[in-house]
């Protein structure tokens, strides 16, 4: 036997190794294979392959165990169960850059499914590993070790403590500082992440400076990491005043709007989110948005983009109509208004018109002249055949009756409550002619309007319990025309006259 | 004494006469004090009455007086409390109508300033047709760009196209494809191959990564291992000329390897040398025994004296030159480190740095 013919044997064994490795790896890649690969017991022969001694074999048996546990829960979890989480944890130190990579490709394959799967990497102590490779020179390795803390807190807020506890936040503010824009976004969406479960987490990723850096970013060409740096930015200001009044002192104003015309939906989903986690909190926020022109701005982008992306927006304007009186008038003067009952006639989802019935609700309900402006638009024949529509969900229902209600009890707007006396059910009917009975006793012409046009009719016709708010408003109604003609206009007069006729006693 | 003689003589008669009186005294006696007793009754009741109707009149009297007095008591505080009634209605309604004035006043120039409100609607609406404007303004400047970028694109991949197909290009004597000769004028693209550079296997563009991002493996992508990618160039510039002759820079290039004495000798050159010479000397020695001399007069022999000289024959004492700075002709030492040998070995058989041959 010669050197060589010993040699060729290991040769041989190692081609074998890289060979199945890398086939498990492709084969991975196919949900069709997945389950065969499984009942194959492939688990357990890749993971004597992670501690192999060729550094290849050892990337490529992670990456295969990170493609098995990225299709579903079980293969995480038995990747779990496999005790494998330890050797990647310890490994995740040791080796070099591509190895780093995939353990760190493995470890978000196993967060990514469920917060035990999460915790039960944080319980490996892996967090602090993934800390210190975010200290990594390469930018490849920082990055898949912030996507793999990313996916760690995504779920709860405890997760994410763990995070912030190994020292993640200050480094992932230096990896968005990064000249890569994929670290940048990953990073960023990590951060989003992390404070989006509580104020005090917020307040760390603050504390961190990210700020600054994230509101400096808002203007890069790069789509996708303008949407995570808005994201992170809403996320961070949804929580308190104080954190909202930080993100707004970061100046992102002016260059959040040019954001609502961007060509990508999320960015423009994204960035009014913002203006609406920033508008929800305080009257002076959403001042300083009016201000700054923003309720234009998100009118437009409403008007160009339909679906999910209009919902924040839509809720923007609820949120700053809400607030105060001016603010109403500011986003009616700002067209809001038609646009508003455009998104309630157009979209098909339930949820998108709940939420446009809900701002023009706060729109209308301040005084006459705003519920004037909502009912002239036409809102309230829409906003009953939804309330009336079987078809629509109860939350829809809901709000679509809060909404009539709000703006009846202040439209002043005759004409556009006219139509209602037909076809409103009595619960509805209350309000309009409690408006008519507050109305008519001081308006002679709209006495005049109400006979010709058949609601005094109407009003006869309504069948009321004595002693009913309904009834008090119809006699407060009925007291401001004339006895005969009210009697003229009520049910079956014809039939009394008629009667009167028969008995009549003719005098010659 | 007479008379007490005549009464004793009328002693009797008079005893009959008392008692006749006294009998008529007896018999008038219940009548008279049933007279006294009704004439006294009338009397005291008269008394009695008059002194109550003065006891009535008196307390009427009373009476009178103090009634009047609570009366007027009453009366007076009553007509203090309707006055001061009356004055704080009259404050109040005073108070209101300065309240209204005041809350009026404050209210409008403070609270609900209608005026403002109208002013700062306009301001709003301004405002909110100049940021409608900016970002129509930026919109339309985003969309104009991805056009052009778009349009360069289509350029690029046409021109990429031309040369490629620049093999179709009509000659003098065979027209083209794209030049037909039933057609007035040649097919735009015929132009284009005119102005194209045919592409030649040189000037193949280098395959760049779609996206420059994913250079390293991020375990994205369809099944890849990690390349070690080459460092980026540094600079693309191209060098600029005067260039040396091709000939004497290709002499250059391919001239055979003169390694310097120190790579081409052995670094147990010495030793070897060594052996190599006791070897030699074993060899050639007759015998084994060294030859040692057997007297010390080589110790003691001196010179010779030259003819022409003064000097003693001795072994002159080296003294060198650093140990007598008071001779130097300079003020500072030679230098005492020179030339390298291996620089002599290339002297003028290399370029040196600034092009000169060293």
């Amino acid at each position: 036997m010669s050197q060589r013919q010993v040699l060729q044997v290991f040769e041989q064994y190692q081609r074998a190794r890289t060979q199945f490795v890398q086939t498990v790896a492709e084969l991975a890649t196919r949900p069709q294979n997945i389950e065969t690969l499984q009942n194959a017991g492939v688990m357990s022969l890749l993971r004597p392959l992670l501690l192999d001694v060729v550094p290849t074999i050892q990337q490529t048996s992670a990456l295969a165990l990170g493609r098995l546990a990225n299709y579903n829960d079980d293969l995480a979890e038995a990747v779990v169960k496999g005790d494998i989480l330890p050797q990647l944890v310890y490994s995740l130190a040791e080796q070099n850059r591509f190895y780093k990579k995939a353990a760190a490709f493995v470890l978000r394959a196993v967060a990514k499914h469920s917060p035990q799967l999460a915790q039960s990497i944080v319980d490996c102590g892996a967090v602090d590993t993934l800390v210190i490779c975010l200290e990594d020179f390469d930018p490849g390795v920082k990055e898949s070790a912030a996507w793999a803390l990313g996916y760690i807190s995504r779920h709860n807020a405890e997760l994410s403590q763990a995070v912030v506890d190994a020292g993640a936040v200050p480094l992932l503010v230096l990896c968005i500082q990064e000249p890569e824009i994929a670290l940048k976004r990953i990073a960023a969406s990590a951060l989003s992440d992390l404070s989006k479960h509580s104020p005090e987490l917020a307040q760390t990723v603050v504390d961190a400076g990210a700020i600054a850096h994230l509101a400096q970013m808002i203007l890069n060409p790069d789509a996708k990491l303008k949407r995570q740096v808005l994201s992170a930015l809403s996320q961070i200001a949804k929580h308190s005043v104080d954190l909202a009044e930080m993100v707004v002192e970061a100046e992102i104003f002016p260059v959040v709007l040019t954001c609502l015309k961007d060509p990508d939906e999320y960015v423009k989903k994204n960035s009014s989110t913002l203006i609406r986690e920033i508008a929800r909190h305080t009257p002076e926020l959403s001042q300083l948005i009016v201000n700054a022109g923003g309720v234009a701005a998100v009118i437009d982008c409403i008007g160009n983009c339909s679906g999910n992306v209009r919902l924040p927006g839509i809720m923007m304007l609820g949120y700053v109509a809400a607030h105060s009186e001016n603010l109403a008038m500011a986003v009616i003067i700002s067209k809001g208004v038609p646009q508003l009952a455009i998104c309630l006639s157009e979209e098909a989802e339930d949820h998108i018109k709940a939420a446009a019935a809900w701002s023009l609700g706060q729109i209308g309900r301040h005084t006459p002249e705003h519920a004037r402006a909502v009912a002239v638009a036409n809102v309230l024949p829409k906003l009953l055949s939804l309330y009336m529509d079987t078809d629509s969900s109860e939350d829809l229902q809901v709000k679509a009756k809060k909404a009539l209600k709000n703006i009846l009890q202040k439209c002043t707007h005759l004409p556009a409550l006219e139509p209602l006396l037909h076809d409103a059910p009595p619960n509805i009917l209350k309000h309009v002619v409690g408006q008519f009975s507050k109305v008519l006793p001081h308006d002679s012409k709209a006495r005049r309007l109400f006979v010709t046009s058949g609601g005094l009719k109407k009003i006869q016709e309504i069948v009321a319990d004595t002693g009913s708010p309904l009834q008090e408003y119809i006699n407060t109604i009925n007291n401001c025309f004339p006895e005969e003609i009210v009697r003229y206009y009520s049910p079956g007069y014809s039939q009394s006259l008629l009667e009167r006729v028969d008995h009549y006693q003719p005098v010659i | 004494m007479a008379a007490l003689g005549s009464v004793r003589e009328r002693l009797g008669e008079l005893r009959l006469e008392y008692i006749v009186a006294h009998r008529l005294a007896e018999d008038n006696r219940l009548k008279e004090y049933n007279a006294a007793v009704a004439i006294q009754s009338w009397f005291r009741g008269c008394q009695v009455r008059a002194y109550l109707r003065y006891l009535h009149k008196m307390v009427t009297v009373i009476q009178k007086w103090w009634r009047g007095y609570v009366a007027r008591k009453y009366f007076r505080s009553k007509v203090k409390t309707a006055y001061f009634i009356m004055k704080m209605n009259f404050y109040n309604e005073m108070a209101v109508r300065i309240q209204k004035r005041w809350r009026g006043y404050f209210v409008r120039k403070y609270v609900h300033n209608y005026y403002a409100l109208k002013r700062y609607l306009e301001g709003v609406a301004i405002k909110n047709n100049i940021v409608r404007k900016e970002l129509d303004k930026y919109a339309d400047i985003k969309s104009r760009e991805q056009a052009k970028k778009k349009m360069e694109n289509e350029e690029r991949e046409k021109e990429y196209h031309a040369r490629k197909m620049h093999y179709l290009l009509s000659t003098e004597q065979v027209p083209g494809i794209y030049n037909s000769p039933y057609r007035p004028f040649p097919d735009s693209m015929e132009i284009r191959l005119q102005k194209a550079r045919p592409l030649s296997h040189k000037d193949r563009p280098m395959e760049k990564p779609e996206n420059p991002d994913l250079l390293y493996s991020d375990c994205r992508d369809a099944f890849s291992f990690p390349i070690m990618q080459p460092l980026p160039p540094i600079g693309m510039k191209r060098p600029q000329g005067p260039f040396r002759d091709t000939a004497e820079v290709l002499q250059q290039r391919y001239k055979p390897l003169e390694p310097t004495l120190r790579v081409a000798t052995s670094i147990s050159s010495v030793e070897e040398a060594r052996e190599e010479l006791k070897r030699q000397e074993w060899r050639r020695g007759v015998h084994d025994k060294g030859f040692a001399p057997f007297s010390s007069f080589h110790k003691t022999k001196g010179y010779d004296p030259l003819i022409h000289t003064s000097s003693d024959y001795k072994q002159i004492s080296f003294v060198t030159r650093a140990e007598q700075p008071e001779k130097w002709v300079a003020k500072k030492d030679f230098r005492t480190v020179f030339t390298p040998v291996p620089l002599f070995d290339k002297f003028g058989k290399m370029y040196s740095k600034t092009g000169g041959i060293v």
